[in-house]
């Protein structure tokens, strides 16, 4: 399961901050993820996850610490700044459009326009073709979406998350970050998701998993990183732990835990 | 999770017959139908007259376009109706010094402002769309009246009244022209443009649209810009077929054009919008107003008919939404 240790890193966080006013949501947290991994990010409500998962994806920066993609640091000031360095988030409440439907959503601000200069001008969109394209990228992934056509509504929550997935991967982002994808739904549809997750990993992209569900850590991770009150505290390859282990780093119980892994 | 895709049954076509999308065309025949009966010797039932509601219809429908787009964004513009009065004041005042082209812009100037001012304050004080409109509308009225002293301006300038009010191009009255191509502006823009489609991604999911990295406040500042655009155009129109310009002019006109769209099969709460639905509503509005009108019925009655049918229209766009 664990795949090749010397890859290339693609994603380093150093000793990132982040404070609300007198609230230190983050206190410095480190790690790295290599391409083609699956890291899970855990940690008990209030460690800082969704936070550290907005600073990644550019909706609010760090106050300190560095986000470095493939060895270069970014300034990452804007969702858009995120986008381009090739970190795409599939937030905790899905970041889509319920009354759109799926190309719709799948090329929400990234549309295609018609080749026309003049109409290209206005803004003509040209709906064949991402209906087309859309069409490519989720037979990529073995899509279990109904219609293309169909109105995000109409969708059940597995549906969703794999719209949003596949959202984040048909842009060619490196890196995807998911929060809580698998918190609303069902075992079967969480089953789903997991192996939505595998399987972009196997096409090379790193995936940053949030999730308090440890089943669902030690199905798809390969490594998981431990944040304990705005730290990152442990950071252990998944064979070599087991359920209980890794829920006496969540809370504390067993000290800090670095593996040389990271 | 499974959909099974077979042939259509029977009540499959009626479940597709019955959608509330399309309500709109089932009322429009019904009213249609019942006031040919109740009025076939008043010559209720004839093209003249249907023109005649088109062209006196013509400035709510352009508002009824123009407030979709604000709709759109989730906003509602309750200035539309001052704005008619100002844009045709300032179009009239500004007739008596410069020639047709500056009075026009001019007047469409003042409605961009408007539009401005609304969009600028809702996004920096961050207040509900509604009560910023209601303020503007209160000072927008106060302007005209005041500008005005009260009196109709009358506008003598041939130009100005056969381009906006009572000309025919090709047989066919202007008002009808101006009609058709702001709805079919509103409809490319809404369905086919990639403007429309970030207004109503913004109408739909205001979170989702900023984290794919839409510009939500500007968006929302150009559907409100372009709802008082339009409703500047409405008052020239006004303007164009009474040939003056008075501060009441409109000033009915916000409840029937929310009918109107709200019939149409817009929701008042952003993210879905019908063009052709609210095109067909204030066409419906214009249809119900005319045939009460030949019934006898006061404006009185006219004005609790409009309340109903508003009603009505939000009563049923709301079990549809508890539906979806
Ligand atoms: N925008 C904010 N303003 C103020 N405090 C915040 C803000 N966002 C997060 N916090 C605080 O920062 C800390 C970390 O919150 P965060 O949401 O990152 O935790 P989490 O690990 O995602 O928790 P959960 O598992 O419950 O989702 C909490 O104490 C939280 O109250
Ligand atoms: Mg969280």
């Amino acid at each position: 399961m664990l795949r090749n240790e010397l890859s290339q890193t693609i994603l380093e966080v150093k000793e990132i901050t982040k404070r609300f006013g007198g609230v230190e949501a983050l206190r410095g947290v480190s790690f790295k993820v290599n391409k083609g991994e699956v890291v899970g990010l855990l940690g008990d409500n209030g460690a800082g996850k969704s936070t550290l998962v907005r600073c990644i994806s550019g909706i609010h920066p760090p106050d300190e610490g560095e986000i470095l993609i493939a060895g270069k640091a970014v300034k990452l000031d804007s969702p858009m700044d995120a986008r381009k360095a090739g970190i795409e988030t599939v937030f905790q409440d899905l970041a889509i459009i319920p009354e759109f439907d799926v190309v719709q959503n799948l090329y929400l601000n990234r549309e295609i326009l018609s080749t026309n200069p003049v109409l290209r001008w206005l803004g003509w969109l040209d709906a064949k073709a991402m209906a087309k394209r859309s069409q490519k990228s989720l037979n990529r992934l073995s899509s279990r979406i109904p219609s293309l056509s169909e109105k995000i509504v109409n969708l059940s929550g597995g549906q969703r998350q794999a719209v949003a997935i596949a959202r984040a991967v048909s842009w060619g982002a490196e890196i995807v970050i998911m929060d809580e994808p698998t918190a609303a739904l069902g075992v079967e549809q969480s089953a789903q998701v997991n192996e939505l997750i595998k399987l972009i990993s196997s096409q090379g992209v790193a995936v940053l998993l949030i999730s308090h569900n440890m089943q669902h850590i030690m199905e798809t991770c390969d490594r998981a990183v431990v944040l304990y009150q705005g730290r990152s505290s442990a950071d252990v390859a998944i064979r070599d732990v087991d359920k209980n282990a890794l829920v006496s780093l969540i809370t504390g119980a067993s000290g800090s835990l670095l593996a040389e892994s990271a | 999770m499974s959909t099974t895709t077979s042939s259509l049954t029977r009540s499959d076509w009626a479940a597709r017959l019955l959608k509330p999308q399309y309500f709109i065309y089932y009322m429009f025949m019904l009213v249609l139908a019942g006031f040919a009966l109740f009025l076939n010797d008043t010559g209720f039932f004839s093209l003249a007259n249907f023109m005649n509601i088109v062209r006196q219809t013509a400035p709510i429908t352009i508002m009824a376009v123009g407030l979709s787009f604000a709709l759109a964004v989730g906003h509602i513009d309750l200035s539309i109706g001052s704005v008619v009065a100002l844009s045709a004041i300032v179009g009239a005042i500004l007739l008596q010094y410069v020639g047709v082209p500056l009075a026009i812009a001019g007047a469409l100037l003042s409605g961009v402002l408007v539009g401005l001012i609304n969009g600028f304050l809702i996004e920096r004080l961050k207040v509900s769309s509604l009560l910023i409109t209601l303020g503007t509308m209160g000072i927008i009225t106060g302007i005209s009246r005041q500008v005005s002293g009260l009196e109709s301006i009358p506008i003598i300038d041939p130009l100005f009244r056969s381009l906006l009010g009572n000309g025919d191009l090709l047989g066919v009255p202007v008002l009808l022209w101006w009609t058709l191509s702001f709805a079919l502006i509103g409809y490319l823009v809404m369905n086919k443009l990639v403007f429309g489609r970030h207004l109503l991604a913004v109408g739909g999911n205001p979170e989702a649209a900023r984290a794919m990295g839409l510009r939500t406040e500007n968006i929302r500042i150009k559907a409100l810009v372009m709802c008082s655009l339009c409703a500047a155009i409405a008052g020239l129109l006004y303007a164009g077929r009474m040939a003056g310009a008075r501060y009441t002019l409109g000033e009915a006109d916000l409840l029937t054009v929310i009918a109107a769209v709200a019939i149409g099969g817009t929701s008042l709460f952003g993210g879905r919008v019908s063009i052709i639905g609210a095109v067909i509503g204030s066409w419906l509005m214009g249809l119900i107003n005319n045939g009460l009108i030949l019934s006898g019925f006061s404006t009185d009655e006219q004005m609790i008919t409009r309340g109903l049918i508003l009603i009505t229209a939000v009563a049923i766009g709301a079990r549809e939404a508890k539906n979806a």
